[in-house]
């Protein structure tokens, strides 16, 4: 088993008097996509927001390959190889997909955009995900269905060189088929070696991508799973807080 | 589009930094829009203006109606003289609707660029008439103010977050009271440099109307080359050669023949007026220079994604509030320049100068395909938006008809055209949505 590219110790986080996260433990591994679930308000959006640099840690450790490191700037975080993907896929639909994937990060020749070599990446890096469903690298995002944008908001990421990417409920708004597509599009994404943190409601989602399965519960990590180890009701009991016993993942993984 | 890709494009690589390890040999090849015939290309455009993205179509194709019905309407729409006017007529709307260009874009607006330019000239008129500083530096301390004037508005809607309709009205109407009290009772002043009065009265000579083209066609036909090489060196799709020679055409036929009949002795008098009128090369480096902007440069790209989507644009790590600043800044400065145009047409600087200028380069612009809704539009489309309109009301006025009617007829266009726009949104929104 290869060490965690991230691990997370004894998290906490308070908003005024409200504890929103409690000594919170996690592991992601290289190459594996690890889950994180637990009901509206457990912590899972401000534990990803610590992990983003959006919204700091008040105490805890995080080590990002075994080196302690300090979050503090959606920057720090982009400079580590940490990337997320909102839900909102933070996409600028007038720009076409070359556009997006290179937005903020351009490159530059003799002062002006580097449009062939931009170009010649984001067509080699959509291809390495094996993306299949869109003609053009110059189509505008508007002319993009969910799952495509789906597609080009990770491709931005894995473009960044991103050694971890968090997905927060990449295929929310999807049908059957578009989720069909970006779940195999995470699964190559981790077979490439990234870690994949990926946020999500749906736990039939959850057990077709995930190899690991974090469970929050108000503000506590109260499950770490292996998710070929575990069913779909007891991952519902540490969801809803009917079962509590904790086993924590190194014991699991070991 | 998909066709002829692998004949067009070397195999893409994987060993580009920032991808990921190569899959199996399933992936399909992904075009860039550049491969194939003309015909793809051809096919590939159709492709695109059914699906809403139709540029500045609707304005080009308004130009080329208008033209044709005046041509039938009256004799007088095109012959030389009347093109020389036109021309000069448009040039001071068109940097107007330029200006408001790069705020529009951002999905703001800037009332005060009309008053904006009759303040920078007030001061340029102070400056050369009463201070007797060189036209020049006056000029250039105009722009300077123009740019203070776009800083001050920036700072008030990025970093104040005021609605930029509600500081540049302010603006509109306290720049009218400032360019009251500079001016003073007079309230006008009579330009008295020559090489200003020039701009919009005068041509060049008939040489240099023909070096102009000249550089026209050579700069179209370079940029085509360069970036062809660019393509080729990187290892990507590329357009058929054929496809640059039509846009050089398109310029040498075009062009040559306005350039022809500008060339032609246009004076009812003994002293022959022949050439295009100094304002066109200005105007037209000013268009080309921004453009290169906007569509070649970071800055450019950045404009157009918080346009698009703000906070996505934050999210990337750009600095929209001093995006937002550097907009307001060019549009001011440009809205100088536009002042200059009209000061230079009639020869005077007024208290009232661009009070009623600034409603109808907004209108120029969307005329010509620029969204107020923000992330689309051209300067190219600006400016064909303006000539529309001012090919409107020349055309209108040369049949005799009455202001009212040139009025009610340019409302009537740029309701026209937004209703186009607000179509052509329907529609790319339509698409997306069917295909999710």
């Amino acid at each position: 088993m290869d060490n965690p590219i991230i691990e997370l110790k004894n998290i906490r986080k308070s908003f005024g008097p409200v504890d929103v996260l409690k000594g919170v433990n996690m592991q992601v591994y290289p190459g594996k996509v690890s889950a994180l679930v637990g009901d509206n308000g457990a912590g899972k959006s401000t534990l990803i927001k610590g992990l983003s640099g959006a919204q700091p840690y008040d105490t805890g450790d995080v080590l990002f390959e075994g080196q302690s490191v300090t979050i503090n700037t959606p920057h720090s975080a982009s400079a580590l190889g940490i990337e997320v993907v909102y839900q909102d896929l933070a996409l600028c639909e007038n720009l076409d997909i070359v556009g997006n994937m290179f937005l903020g990060r351009e490159e530059i020749f003799h002062g002006m955009l580097n449009q062939p070599e931009m170009e010649k990446r984001a067509i080699s890096t959509l291809q390495s995900l094996s993306v299949r469903t869109m003609k053009s690298v110059r189509q505008k995002v508007s002319s993009l269905s969910g799952g495509q944008r789906q597609t080009v908001a990770i491709a931005r990421a894995v473009l960044q060189r991103a050694k971890v990417v968090i997905l927060d409920e990449p295929t929310a708004a999807l049908g059957v088929a578009q989720t069909e597509q970006v779940l195999a599009l995470v699964r190559r994404l981790a077979g490439s070696g990234v870690g994949v943190i990926i946020i999500s409601h749906n736990l039939a989602d959850v057990f077709e991508v995930a190899d690991y399965i974090n469970v929050l519960y108000l503000g506590t990590m109260v499950a770490q799973l292996k998710a070929g180890e575990t069913t779909y009701n007891d991952v519902v009991g540490y969801i809803t807080g009917a079962k509590t016993d904790h086993t924590p993942l190194e014991e699991v993984v070991s | 589009m998909t066709t002829d890709s692998e004949k067009s494009t070397n195999p893409p690589t994987n060993t580009a930094a920032g991808t990921v390890a190569p899959s199996p040999a399933t992936a399909t090849a992904l075009a860039s829009g550049h491969e194939g015939t003309v015909r793809d290309q051809i096919d590939a455009y159709l492709h695109r203006v059914r699906g809403g993205e139709m540029g500045m179509l609707p304005a080009l194709a308004g130009v080329v109606i208008v033209a044709i019905a005046f041509f039938i309407a009256t004799p007088f729409f095109i012959t030389n003289t009347n093109i020389a006017n036109l021309l000069t007529q448009t040039a001071g709307l068109m940097m107007l609707s330029m200006a408001l260009t790069f705020v529009i874009i951002l999905a703001e607006i800037d009332l005060s660029a009309g008053v904006t330019g009759g303040l920078g000239m007030a001061i340029f008129i102070l400056l050369t008439n009463v201070q007797d500083l060189n036209w020049i530096l006056s000029l250039i301390i105009a722009l300077l103010a123009g740019a203070a004037v776009g800083t001050f508005i920036g700072f008030f809607v990025a970093r104040v977050g005021i609605p930029s309709f509600v500081v540049t009205l302010g603006l509109f109407l306290g720049f009218q009271g400032l360019n009251l009290i500079l001016l003073g009772n007079a309230g006008a002043y009579r330009i008295e440099t020559p090489a200003v009065i020039a701009i919009m009265n005068k041509s060049m000579p008939v040489w240099a109307s023909w070096a102009m083209l000249a550089v026209i066609v050579a700069v179209s036909l370079l940029t085509g080359l360069y970036d062809r090489a660019r393509r080729v060196a990187s290892g990507v799709a590329v357009r058929p050669m054929s496809l640059l020679w039509a846009r050089v055409g398109v310029w040498v036929i075009g062009g040559g023949l306005v350039v022809f009949l500008l060339c032609l002795n246009r004076s009812t008098s003994v002293i022959p007026i022949r050439g295009v009128p100094i304002v066109v090369p200005i105007a037209l480096t000013i268009l080309w220079v921004g453009t290169m902007w906007l569509d070649r440069t970071r800055f450019g790209l950045h404009l157009y994604a918080v346009g698009g989507n703000p906070e996505a644009t934050r999210r990337a790590g750009i600095n929209v509030a001093l995006v937002r600043m550097a907009a307001f800044i060019i549009c001011s400065t440009l809205a100088v320049v536009s002042g200059l145009f009209f000061a230079s047409q009639t020869g005077t600087v007024e208290a009232s100068a661009g009070a009623y200028t600034v409603l109808p380069g907004v209108a120029a612009a969307v005329v010509g395909g620029v969204s107020l809704f923000g992330g689309r539009g051209r300067l190219a489309q600006a400016a064909i938006g303006a000539l529309l309109i001012s090919m409107i009301t020349n055309g209108l006025g040369l049949l005799g008809l009455s202001a009212g009617i040139t009025y009610l007829v340019q409302g009537g266009v740029l309701i026209l055209a937004a209703t186009v726009d607000a179509l052509s949104r329907r529609r790319s929104g339509s698409t997306s949505l069917a295909r999710a």
